[in-house]
């Protein structure tokens, strides 16, 4: 068990059965009370950022959490098949646990997988992917309005809006955070 | 993070125009022992051992009352004190504390006082205090009406810690294994309470419940309040001033709870002060307050670290 002096940034824990992960916290002791830790914290399983008042003494359960870089090697109909990288290890994750993520994770990219009890709970993506475009309409030359964009397929299948500018077999770069086209990096 | 040569200069304006202020207020400067037989008995003040028996003071308010029993009715004094196991922002192991009490005179006199001399403050700071949000007068309020504002249910001061957690847990606090009346009330204040008055302008918070009474007394209209006010601003607890309790045989029996409460929490257990409790049948009714120097000198100067506006402010404590 830990207790509230062992409280640093990125300290897993366990509350109301769910793992998380500190993300600040701050010695606090109001008027002539107990010693507090003002404590924020991101569930690792859903993202959601809570903030609790950790007294002095009070105990917290470590979280059984553990990150593993693997790489994503191919789909069969329900999971994705992921390979760790240091022990080529491979594991099926179901694809419901993958989420949306799916969209801007192709073949042999390294992501972050999150293990809770021994399961792996989430992936993570790098929060940018180069891509080339696998199909999209020709743009129309002269068409240059700022802001005018049209649809573009990448590997994976995802649709994302891209300039007009743009053409298959053009590389680009993506943020998987919000799925939105950044830059041109290459010409087919 | 240490204190800049722009920092410690107007840290001594500040320490500077403090003292003239008190002097010009009729207060007579002392200076009590550091060094201690009896440091502060309170429940969760940790003191730093300093040696064959002693230990380093948490606060002068023992060896103060004393003088204000032995006939000094106006006294201040600017002293470093130490509390063990407390880092953080607004906390150093070791600080400065400006203590004065008043004889004679009701606990809003020291409202008073502390207004003014945040004001004075800042000034000496060469800040506006209208800028601060110091010029208007300070907001006075009470604990329940803060509860009742904030927190989702009442609070009283008579209610047992069992009822006192069964209301918190509905109001959708999270109490963690807390049970003792004052963790409970701490657990909502932080969760509920805190964050509104960082938010709000400079305030008093008067009439705290009788189970966090300190050394202070009872309110003679409501017992189940004590007469006692903390001063908040700028998001930092400035400020804590109580009606003093003058009854020994209250004092008595409140030290003796205070001493078992740290025994059964494996706390060092401090010798009762004797003679403060044969002081007290001979001080008149007065009113005393401590306010944090340190976090009087971030608030003018805007600095959000403990560290920041003391010389080597870096180096630890204990």
């Amino acid at each position: 068990m830990y207790d509230t002096s062992d409280i640093r940034k990125g300290l897993k824990i366990m509350i109301d059965g769910a793992p998380y992960t500190i993300v600040e916290f701050q010695f606090v002791k109001p008027g002539k009370g107990a010693a507090f830790t003002r404590t924020k914290m991101k569930n690792l399983l859903t993202g959601a950022v809570l903030e609790r008042n950790l007294r002095s003494g009070d105990k917290l359960e470590p979280a059984d959490v553990e990150t593993k870089t693997m790489q994503y090697l191919y789909a069969d109909a329900d999971s994705f098949i992921f390979m760790d990288t240091t022990t080529y290890d491979q594991v099926n994750i179901p694809k419901g646990t993958v989420g949306e993520s799916a969209d801007f994770m192709p073949e042999n990219i390294n992501v972050e997988v999150l293990f809770f009890n021994g399961r792996a709970v989430a992936v993570s993506l790098p929060n940018f992917i180069e891509q080339a475009i696998v199909e999209t309409d020709p743009g129309f030359r002269g068409d240059t309005a700022t802001g005018a964009t049209k649809p573009a397929k990448i590997s994976t299948g995802a649709s994302i809006n891209v300039p007009l500018f743009i053409n298959v077999g053009d590389v680009i770069k993506i943020d998987t955070r919000t799925g939105q086209y950044l830059e041109r990096l290459s010409r087919a | 993070m240490v204190a800049s040569r722009e920092t410690l200069e107007a840290r001594a304006r500040i320490l500077r125009a403090v003292r003239s202020w008190f002097e010009a207020q009729g207060f007579l400067e002392v200076d009590t022992p550091a060094r201690v037989r009896s440091p502060g008995q309170e429940v969760h003040l940790d003191a730093l051992p300093a040696g064959r028996g002693h230990w380093l003071i948490t606060s002068p308010e023992y060896h103060m009352k004393r003088l204000v029993a032995a006939g000094l009715p106006r006294i201040v004094q600017i002293a470093k004190c130490w509390r063990d196991n407390e880092s953080g922002p607004h906390h150093r192991g070791e600080f400065t504390m400006v203590e004065w009490y008043r004889a004679n005179a009701p606990l809003e006199a020291l409202a008073d006082d502390s207004e003014a001399l945040l004001r004075v403050a800042a000034a000496a700071a060469g800040r506006d205090p209208a800028a601060l949000g110091l010029a208007a007068p300070f907001a006075r309020t009470t604990v329940r009406d803060l509860w009742a504002r904030h927190a989702g249910f009442a609070i009283g001061g008579d209610e047992d810690a069992a009822a006192l957690r069964a209301k918190a847990m509905a109001a959708g606090v999270a109490v963690g294994t807390a049970v003792a009346w004052d963790d409970l009330f701490y657990q909502v204040f932080l969760d509920r309470i805190e964050p509104n008055l960082a938010a709000a302008g400079p305030t008093f918070v008067f009439d705290w419940p009788a189970p966090l009474a300190a050394l202070a007394r009872p309110k003679p209209a409501d017992p189940r309040v004590v007469e006692r006010f903390e001063l908040y601003a700028g998001g930092l607890e400035l400020a804590n001033a109580f009606g003093e309790l003058t009854d020994a045989v209250e004092q008595r029996r409140r030290f003796e709870e205070e001493a078992r409460l740290r025994a059964a929490r494996g706390r060092d257990v401090y010798p009762i002060d004797e003679a403060l409790l044969a002081a007290l049948p001979r001080m008149p009714p007065t009113a005393g307050i401590a306010l944090g120097f340190d976090r009087l000198v971030m608030l003018v100067l805007g600095l959000g670290d403990i560290a920041e506006v003391a010389a080597f402010g870096d180096e630890r404590v204990g």
